[in-house]
């Protein structure tokens, strides 16, 4: 202890970085100068504070100086913190007790002209953070139990993957389908590219899967109509026709696919009679009822567009298999496919691609500003190569549009505040770091529910989604950062539940108690945004970490000086 | 007469701003050292308190940094920050302190560059604005 003033002992660690530091600020005055603060006790410059030497300093001075707050003045917390944090819980020091100042990106680098005001800026943000050191806390991570069972919700090729996953690692899995069979769009579908299997022969081994495992419950004809908790511990409400079924789980994995855009009657003429949708030819193919000696097809209609500016993916290789298809059945018929741009990326649908050239699939490219024309069974399009414009006779003209949202989505997303992007499909927390996460831990996604995807694409990420799942559900426990919000003093709530109506995650409830409504806060569902506390008239909220004292300390040193 | 120094404070959220601050460093993209940056998770963290704290303890002007609407970590607390520092700003006008002496501005991970110009434009307000005298009330 600081015996002089009663605080907490501090040690202050000020690196030079080499030159990227020590070259433009006077490094050893910010260490005389953080001597005088209060509280400080050791002051040190190192040459990297990062490296093995620099890091046995601090181990050292903590045990010589009895330190029981560190504070480095250094880089970027984003990169180091973690570093820095270790090195104290390795000397005894709880790693919530450690303060990082930026003084390299956020001042040596960005004011390299400027020593004298840098090195000022540099003593104000010295000071802040040891003042903030001063009120820091020791915290613990949070742990809770993980319920070992899934919920699925969408029982298409990627929910029954998912399903079947989870199961044969063990779990109990509660799969929710609200049609009245399994299966999803593939039921719809003739064959599959680029292999041209029957759909229903990739379908049925998963489905069966699905169906043979005692260990997974189907709900057909169902829907989630209730989601409360969080992670680890999720109280489901399945609505079937007959009841309403209560459950817990601990993980859920969104698998509600996406539904085919079905242009308005008249649009290039649709009338689902000889000018039809892609999903409609799938279904005049499979019944074997397809007769055309002239097929036209269109693609991009309804898609990159100002309504829907995003490409579907799916539609192109979706054209050049039942153009190889119609080919194959009928080699004398004549097919079209005009296209604004072709999407058939890698090695295997470009040769899918040239197979169609070679069975005499004609492609036409369009331009969006010179769309085809629609009159008298004929399609008139502007050949961009051949710099004139084509007559096409037809007696099929198929239409090839987007894949949108799945109906339901918004609600959907409400009842798991999980979010949605522009097109309404649900959102990944982060494009590559996970692709297949929510950025609330334990819901997961798949398949066309994200994004349109193929049945390949969509089984690798069922896969994915079903083993990120089951981390948790191995594991068993979670452990989350202690930054998390909790109520100071219950009598201080006046039970306003504004806190509860803000918080993104759900984490706050509002209960009946004896003195009147009350917030709860679920300390594992809470993230650390903060909001609550910021939000709070009573102040009856504080975040561990960001408090009120801790934030309002910086702002003072700032000030006072 | 030196010119006036403006005393900024900058509240930056962990996963937007901070990284745009950090990555303006790395880029040696140079502004005015005015600012000194306080870090919060969110920009949903910054209690309208914390900013009349600011001013009543001397700041010139208090600058709210968080991702874009949509990027938010938190899904949507920035968005609750901006209503947030909405009534904030009308308090300030109400205490005469002026609201044109708060920002709340979105500067991505990526967008070093606009860190520095929010940073340069802010300052130059500010200087503009004069050195805040606050009034007994
Ligand atoms: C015309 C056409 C042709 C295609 N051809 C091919 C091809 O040849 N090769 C290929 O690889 N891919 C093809 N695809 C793409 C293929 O259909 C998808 O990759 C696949 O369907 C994705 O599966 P999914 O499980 O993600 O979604 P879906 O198949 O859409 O299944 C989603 C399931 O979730 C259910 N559901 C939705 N909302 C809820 C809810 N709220 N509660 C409960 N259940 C819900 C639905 O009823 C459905 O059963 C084609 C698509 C179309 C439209
Ligand atoms: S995390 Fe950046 S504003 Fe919320």
């Amino acid at each position: 202890m600081n015996e002089k003033r009663g605080l907490p002992s501090v040690g202050v660690f000020v690196c030079r970085c080499g030159v990227n530091i020590g070259g433009f600020l006077d490094t050893p005055a910010l260490v005389e100068y953080a001597k005088t603060l209060p509280g400080v006790v050791f002051a040190k410059e190192n040459l990297y504070t990062c490296s093995e030497s620099g890091t046995a300093e601090i181990k050292k001075a903590i045990q010589e100086n009895d330190i029981q707050r560190v504070v480095v003045a250094a880089c970027t917390p984003l990169t180091h913190e973690p570093l820095f944090r270790a090195i104290c819980q390795e000397a005894g020091v709880n790693p919530y007790l450690f303060e990082f100042v930026n003084i390299r990106e956020h001042c040596s680098w960005a004011h390299m002209k400027e020593g004298e005001e840098a090195t000022k800026k540099a003593k104000d943000l010295i000071r802040m953070g040891v003042a903030r050191a001063i009120e820091l806390e020791p915290l613990e991570s949070i742990e809770a139990e993980v319920e070992p069972s899934a919920l699925v919700i969408g029982g298409g090729i990627s929910g029954l993957v998912a399903a079947a996953s989870l199961a044969e690692r063990g779990f109990r899995v509660a799969l929710v389908e609200r049609e009245g069979e399994l299966g999803g769009m593939l039921r719809h579908l003739y064959k599959l590219y680029p292999s041209d299997v029957p759909a229903e022969e990739v379908l049925k081994p998963w489905r069966d899967k699905v169906i043979d495992n005692p260990l997974v419950d189907l709900y057909l004809e169902s829907e989630v109509i209730s989601v409360k908790g969080y992670i680890g511990n999720y109280d489901v409400v399945i609505k079937s026709p007959e009841k309403e079924i209560p459950l817990k789980a601990g993980v859920i994995i969104l698998a509600t696919g996406a539904q085919l855009w079905e242009p308005p009657e008249g649009l290039y003429g649709y009338n689902k009679k000889d000018v039809i949708t892609q999903l409609e030819l799938e279904s005049l193919l499979m019944k074997g009822k397809l007769k055309a000696d002239k097929v036209v097809m269109i693609q991009c209609v309804g898609a990159m567009s100002p309504e829907r500016s995003y490409c579907s993916r799916i539609c192109c290789v979706t054209a050049i298999k039942n153009a190889i298809l119609i080919k194959e059945l009928n080699t004398a018929a004549s097919v079209h496919i005009l296209y604004r741009q072709m999407q058939a990326y890698g090695d295997e649908y470009e040769s899918y691609l040239r197979r169609a050239k070679e069975l005499g699939v004609r492609f036409v490219n369009f331009s969006p500003e010179q769309s085809p024309v629609v009159e008298n069974q004929q399609v008139k399009v502007y050949h961009q190569l051949l710099g004139r414009e084509l007559t096409l006779p037809f007696d099929l003209l198929v239409l090839s549009t987007p894949l949108v949202t799945q109906r339901g989505s918004e609600a959907l997303a409400t009842l798991l505040k999980v979010p949605i992007d522009q097109d309404g499909f649900f959102l990944e927390a982060h494009i590559k770091l996970r692709p297949l996460d929510f950025s609330t831990d334990g819901i997961y996604l798949c398949g066309c529910a994200h994004y349109p995807a193929d049945v390949g694409e969509a089984v690798s990420q069922a896969l994915g989604a079903a083993s990120r799942a089951s981390i948790h559900l191995t594991r068993g426990y979670i452990k989350v950062e202690p930054i998390v919000s909790s109520l100071i003093d219950e009598k201080l709530c006046q039970g306003c539940g504004l806190c509860a109506g803000l918080c993104p995650y759900g984490a706050i409830e509002m209960v009946d108690t004896s003195e009147g409504k009350k917030a709860r806060i679920i300390s594992v569902a809470c993230k650390g945004c903060g909001i609550c506390a910021a939000s709070c008239y009573c102040q009856a909220i504080r975040l561990s970490h960001y408090t009120r004292e801790q934030l309002e300390a910086q702002i003072r040193a700032l000030l006072s000086a | 007469m030196p010119e006036f120094e403006p005393r900024i404070i900058c509240f930056a959220c962990n996963w937007c701003s901070y990284p745009g601050a950090d990555l303006a460093g790395v880029s040696r993209i140079q502004y005015p050292p005015n600012a000194r940056i306080i870090r919060t998770m969110c920009s949903a963290r910054v209690s309208p308190v914390f900013v009349l704290r600011a001013f009543q303890r001397g700041a010139d002007g208090v600058l709210v940094t968080g991702c874009h609407i949509g990027d938010c970590h938190y899904i949507s607390g920035n968005e609750k920050a901006e209503e947030n520092m909405r009534h904030t700003a009308e308090l300030l006008d109400l205490l005469g302190i002026g609201k044109e002496r708060l920002r709340l501005e979105w500067v991505s991970a990526g967008e070093g560059g606009r860190f520095a110009e929010v940073m340069t434009s802010f300052v130059e307000q500010i200087k503009k604005l004069g050195k805040l005298k606050l009034k007994e009330i």
